[in-house]
């Protein structure tokens, strides 16, 4: 196993810039998740990694070796690809065996391997199984077997949950990372399911339009996005944005919108006159009778254990997460409360973060360090 | 949650009843395939059964239904005789075969063997050869031009196809002129050469679309697990192309095989392929109806052999495309 660090790294197809300055470190026995929508320059990365396209720019070490430019079946890796790529000619047992017969390993050992390797899966009785009849999650574990057989320096995984149905994935979800655990390889891992990312990754990498827009532990990407990007992408409903327009100075602790004074986090830094965001996640909004920011009940969707309810205000639709037992009406008039110390706020122009002491809270303490670094990097 | 899951078994069996024909209506498409290949195997009935005719029944008028089997067009075909009298043959020790004792009812005797057998192994070597290389140089040729950035490709494939968009009396003047500076003209290479041009396009196209069909990540894969390009393309590239090339092969072997106005115009003597040598074989007072027959038969079977072998490949190749997406 071996440590991923990726310098800087830059793709482009033609006049058309697929992967945009990334650099991030996965530390060996790290499970890093790359999330981001379609398109977004996450298969490209990986593809970089593995050596199966080029970069245009920067550099990837693997295990401290510069690998930039190397053959893919020169850098010890291993891949699963979203569509699995069994080969339909072998079996089972032979698609395993398949990376440790390129290396010259004796039949014997070959065959010790691979039936260790199916025990390790819990495929061990479907080796002699033609793979072209397989279901999906076999299928899965089948790419997954002839990535470890060979124990390579890390492994790379292309949305290899991708076309399991949805019940079927949460098991995988689990039976991954539960395999992470067993064997500690580093990882990177690409999705565009926050779900899965946040359950699965020991750092996430949060990608936009080729850029990394954050990359931190799934805990810090919840509570304190890095971006007005990354606040949108994760959760689910996604973080309220309270758009409104003011030049604040450091240490100042209210916001004023719609007329309403909102306390929040101390800030760390001026902020010019211009367009802010308050960022407010909706599991921390409460009603209160009292609140001077107000707003009607504009619908309520109740999942059970809580409920969504969406308010309508001066601002725009602002939704709550509110304990399922209350019944609202619609139209009925709120006030709203924040949870002061949860809340971001964002610069609208730049999309970032300006910093707080959000960003110094018990929090995600850890990796504060990263963090902080994260947002001057951002606001430079 | 019942009413949604009766709504699934419904759409399932409607479903059902659309893949799975009705025994009426596979009955009604079984009747009509038979109808049609019966149609189909008339004229292959007919030369086989003129080629076990003797050659007066086979010129009668009515055709005979019922005649007695001969084997003398099979002898014709495979010898050369010379007439002699009828007390010359009295005094010859008794035939040693079938065909003597055929020849002679005729007041002939065997002289020797016919060219029918060499020409039939010309059509062999210039045929099988030329599909082999077709296929092998196709299925680089498209292997290149599906996986990697080729300069121009697109006109580079119609290029390709237009060798084909000619009939082959257009250009046999020009080869025949060319074949006869280089030495080529009725030898088994240059017709090689020459169908394998012909074909070569035809197995670039066909096979660029099998090759297209296989994802590349299954190269990738290979590549990532220790192989070579050129490794990964002969053990994992290849076994899902053996369909495709199987497939192109019968296509360029049917073609290599049958045909006729460049090799009556290229060959006629060392290198000569049977499609113009059958037609040729003459009798006494005219053609010898049943030995072109038995001539025509033999030179079914080799094509028919080899589509036999292939047949299941052939129709999962036909219907590839159909098949996937
Ligand atoms: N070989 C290629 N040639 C041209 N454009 C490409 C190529 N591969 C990817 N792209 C483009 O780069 C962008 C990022 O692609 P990709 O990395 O596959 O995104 P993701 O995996 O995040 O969905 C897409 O807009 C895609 O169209
Ligand atoms: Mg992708």
């Amino acid at each position: 196993m071996a440590e991923i660090r990726v310098d800087h790294l830059r793709k482009a197809f033609g006049d058309f810039v697929a992967v945009q300055d990334s650099s991030f470190t996965v530390e060996d026995g790290e499970f890093l998740a790359l999330l981001g929508p379609s398109g977004c320059g996450k298969t490209t990365t990986l593809r970089m990694i593995a050596g199966l396209e080029l970069p245009t720019g920067g550099g990837i070490h693997l295990g401290g070796d510069d690998v930039t430019y190397k053959r893919a079946s020169e850098r010890d890796i291993a891949f699963v690809f979203q569509l699995f790529a069994l080969y339909p000619h072998m079996n089972v047992r032979k698609n395993i065996g398949f990376p440790l017969l390129s290396q010259g390993v004796p039949k014997a050992e070959i065959k010790r391997r691979v039936e260790e390797t199916a025990k390790l899966l819990q495929i061990d009785h479907i080796l002699d199984k033609s793979v072209s009849g397989l279901a999906g999650g076999d299928r899965q574990r089948v790419a997954l077997g002839r990535a470890i057989v060979r124990r390579p320096k890390c492994f790379l995984m292309d949305e290899p949950l991708g076309t399991l149905d949805a019940e079927f994935r949460d098991v995988m979800v689990r039976e991954l990372r539960e395999l992470h655990n067993r064997i500690h390889a580093t990882t990177v891992y690409v999705t565009h399911d926050q779900i899965e990312a946040m359950a699965m990754a020991d750092k996430i990498a949060v990608m936009n339009h080729g850029i990394i827009e954050q990359f931190a532990t799934p805990r810090e990407i919840y509570n304190r996005p890095a971006s007005m990007y990354v606040a949108d992408f994760i959760g689910s409903p996604p973080m309220n944005f309270l758009r409104f327009s003011a030049g604040l100075p450091k240490g100042a602790r209210i916001a004023r919108i719609d007329g309403a004074d909102v306390q929040m986090p101390e800030l760390r830094a001026d902020v010019a006159p211009g367009e802010l965001a308050l960022g407010v996640r909706p599991e921390h909004i409460r009603f209160s009778d009292a609140s001077p920011l107000r707003g009607a009940i504009y619908g309520a969707e109740y999942l059970g254990t809580n409920q969504i309810v969406t308010v309508e205000t001066a601002g725009g639709l602002v939704r709550a997460r509110l304990p399922a037992e209350r019944s609202y009406r619609i139209g009925d008039r709120v006030g709203l409360s924040f949870v002061a110390d949860r809340l971001s706020l964002f610069d609208c122009r730049s999309g970032r973060a300006i910093p707080s002491t959000l960003h110094e809270g018990t929090l995600a303490r850890d990796t504060r360090h990263r963090e902080v670094r994260d947002l001057e990097v951002g606001h430079g | 949650m019942s009413s949604a899951k009766s709504a699934a078994t419904a759409t399932a069996s409607s479903a059902h009843s659309v893949v799975e024909p009705s025994p009426t209506s596979k009955r009604v498409a079984g009747a009509i395939v038979i109808l049609y290949a019966l149609i189909t195997l008339v004229p292959l009935v007919w030369i086989f059964l003129t080629s076990i005719k003797s050659p007066p029944d086979s010129i009668s008028y009515p055709p005979k239904i019922l005649f007695t089997p001969s084997l003398e067009g099979y002898c014709n075909l495979f010898t050369t005789r010379t007439r002699q009298t009828p007390d010359y043959i009295a005094a010859l020790p008794p035939p040693s075969g079938v065909c003597d004792a055929v020849t002679r009812e005729r007041n002939m005797v065997i002289a020797g063997a016919s060219n029918f057998l060499p020409r039939f192994a010309n059509s062999l070597i210039i045929a099988f050869g030329s599909t082999f290389l077709a296929v092998s140089l196709g299925t680089l040729a498209a292997y290149g031009f599906s996986r990697f950035k080729v300069p121009l490709a697109d006109d580079l494939l119609f290029f390709i196809l237009s060798t084909r968009m000619m009939p082959p009396i257009a250009v046999a003047i020009p080869i025949y002129l060319m074949y006869r500076q280089l030495g080529l003209s009725d030898t088994a290479l240059g017709m090689m050469l020459l169908y394998t041009a012909v074909n070569v396009s035809l197995a670039v196209w066909l096979l660029k679309g099998f090759i297209d069909e296989i994802p590349r990540e299954y190269e990738e894969a290979a590549m990532i697990d220790g192989y070579t390009r050129l490794q990964a393309f002969f053990k994992v590239v290849l076994p899902q192309a053996t369909t495709g090339i199987a497939a192109t092969a019968i296509f360029c072997l049917i073609f290599a095989w049958n045909e006729y106005a460049f090799a009556s115009l290229l060959t006629s003597g060392s290198a000569q392929t049977a499609p113009p040598f059958i037609p040729t074989i003459i009798g006494e007072g005219g053609q010898d109806w049943p030995a072109v027959a038995a001539g025509t038969t033999i030179f079914l079977v080799p094509i028919l052999v080899f589509t036999i072998l292939l047949r299941k490949q052939l129709l999962r190749g036909i219907t590839f495309g159909a098949v996937r997406k």
